[in-house]
This record gives C-alpha cells, structure tokens and sequence, in this order.
C-alpha cells in the first residue's frame, strides 16, 4: 500500500470515527457545559474545569465532585465516594478483557477513557471492515474526551461570564442522579434494592449522620446486601422478599 | 474555596479513585469475574448508589419541616418529564430549571 493510500483510509476512518461518535458529542459538550458553569460557582478559575475533563474524565463523578467540594467532604469520603458510584465501570472492564487489540500507552488511554458511552460505543458499533478495530477504539475514546473537556472547559468560562443569577444550578447533581436511578430501575425492574436504599438513606440522615451521610449509608447498604447475600445465597428473589416482609 | 493546591489534592484523590476501577478489571478481577459476591454487587450495588445519591440531596435540609419540598418536587418533574420524554437533557434541564425557578422566588 503506497503511503497516499493508507493516509487515504486513515482520513475515511476518522470520518467514520467521527459519525460513530456523534451522538456521545451531543450529549457531552452539553452535560460537560452543565458540569463547567456548576463548578464556576464554586469561585475557582475555568482551567481546573478543563484539568478535571483531563485527568478524572467522569460524568456523574465530577458533578458528585462540585457537590462534595461544596460539602467540603474529607479526602476519604470522597475517595469512597467517587470509586463506588464509578465501580459499575469495573463491571464494563471484566466484559472487555481480552477484547483490546491495542497495546501499552494506547490501551492504557483506552482503559483509563472507559466511559458509560465510550463502552456503549466500543461493544454496539459494527465496524465495515477497512475500519481498523484497534485504531477505531482508540480513536473514539479520544474523540469522546475531546467533546467532554470541551464541554467542561466551555461551560466553566461561560459560568464565569454570566450576569444572570445561576442560584440553584446545582440541582443538575440530584436531576442526574434522578434520571440515573430510574435507567437502573429499567435495567434491574426490581424495586427492593432502590427501597432498601431509600430507607437507608433516609434513616441515616435522620438518626445517624449528616455530615458522614453518604459514607456511612454506602457502608451500611453494602453490609445489608452482602448479609442478604450470605442468607439466602445466590436466590434470585432474595432481595424481594426480604422487602416484602 | 479553598487554594489551588487543596483543589490539586482534590482532582489526584478523584482520578485515582475514578482510573482505579477502570483499571482493577485488567488486572485483577478478570480472574474472579464470576465470583457470586462481585456478580451480585455487579447488579445490586449501582441502584444503590443512584438511591443514596438522590437522598443526599436533602443533606443540608431540615426534614422535619417543610425546607424540603422544593427539592421533593423537582426531583418528581424530573423523573416526570424522564418517565415522558425518556430524554435525559430535557428531565435534568426541566427539573433544574424549575427549581432554579423556586429558589430565586424564594421559595427555597
């Protein structure tokens, strides 16, 4: 292959690169422009907005991050904090060892960029066959950091310029957490998990802590399911009808 | 605030913690995927986590008298509108913008 044709395929697999990615780009300069304008409220300059992209490259993460920076949580809440709610992307790895052709510095890039939707991307498109599968998954996950740190560096620089009042912009971090409770629930259509958690939640911020709220109810939760899990092991409607009763 | 370099701390703490599970399947866990304890926290722990995560909204409300409804509420238009449109940009705009909407009422 002469070196103008391969520069010919590499250009198509980036177009097709691009149009694969199209939809994570309209849902991610939006939501990283969210994530940017509620993090400007915390006072600090837009580049730390454009660091988090970069280096943390989480969603739901980094908003939970403005919230807990705005809590002032310690580093160990939010150590726990942040790895539980991403530890469903342990459970994204575990399908996709063995299926990363690349090697060294790409395929780390590709594990460290592992995102909900560069996961749904990497296991849902069907790829013609002049498109590379290696250079393809690299390739996505570093267009969709792309559209994110845009996102989030844009939002953080206009949250800084905006006269208006963003009073109450922070309910984008509940809103989010809502919409992802209810795709759980689509996914799972068992309501006993999401009730014993209510229930936990609520107990502890009542009774318990509130400041160490989310920390103890996550310890406390994990230890009622793996006791669940210890009583009744692996029955599939264990978790109901402890609910029920 | 705090300073830049508590920030700094911060953002190393959440990138550790975030690029830890995404590199723990690779190296470790592949070789007890299917243990039941992972597979069982695998389905139940992330509707766990969206639940508490939800609650903690009414971290700083006081719920023994009516602070909280406001948040009770929008939270309702979210999931409203997601149950609606199954859009997830318009439910998290709709219910921030309505309470957005209270709060600079002086509702909340």
């Amino acid at each position: 292959m002469s070196s103008e044709e391969s520069t010919q395929i590499s250009h198509s697999a980036n177009r097709f690169v691009f149009q694969a990615s199209l939809p994570v780009m309209f849902g991610y300069i939006p939501l990283g422009m969210a994530f940017g304008v509620l993090f400007s409220d915390l006072g600090y300059h837009w580049i730390f907005a454009t660091l988090m992209g970069v280096f943390i490259f989480a969603g739901a993460g980094q908003f939970l991050a403005v919230g807990l920076l705005a809590n002032s949580a310690g580093l160990m809440e939010m150590f726990i904090t942040i790895f539980l709610l991403n530890s469903r992307h342990m459970f994204y790895g575990i399908s996709l060892v063995g299926k990363i052709p690349n090697k060294g510095a790409k395929r780390l890039y590709q594990i460290f960029g592992l995102t909900d939707e560069t996961y749904s991307l990497l296991t849902s498109t069907r790829l013609p066959e002049w498109v590379d599968p290696a250079e393809f998954q690299f390739k996505v996950t570093l267009f969709n950091q792309i559209y994110w740190v845009i996102g989030c560096t844009l939002g953080a620089w206009l949250g800084g310029q905006i006269t208006f009042s963003t009073a109450g912009i922070e309910f984008v971090l509940p809103a989010l957490f809502m919409v992802l409770t209810l795709e759980q629930y689509k996914n799972l259509k068992k309501p006993a998990p999401f009730l014993l958690a209510l229930v936990i939640g609520i107990v502890t911020l009542l009774f318990i802590s509130r400041d160490q709220m989310l920390l103890i109810s996550i310890l406390l939760s994990m230890s009622v399911l793996l006791m669940i899990h210890a009583g009744k092991r692996w029955n599939p409607q264990a978790i109901s009808s402890q609910s029920s009763q | 605030m705090e300073s830049a370099g508590y920030l700094f701390t911060v953002i190393a703490v959440m990138t550790a913690a975030t690029f830890l599970t995404r590199v723990l399947p690779f190296v470790l866990l592949y070789k007890v995927a299917d243990h039941h304890i992972l597979v069982f926290l695998g389905k139940y722990l992330p509707p766990v986590m969206m639940v508490l995560l939800v609650v903690y909204t009414f971290k700083n409300e006081d719920l023994a008298s009516t602070g909280f409804l406001p948040e009770l509420g929008c939270l309702a238009l979210t999931a409203a509108l997601h149950l609606m449109f199954k859009h997830p940009l318009v439910s998290i705009l709709g219910g921030t913008g309505a309470y957005m909407a209270l709060v600079q009422m002086g509702v909340s």
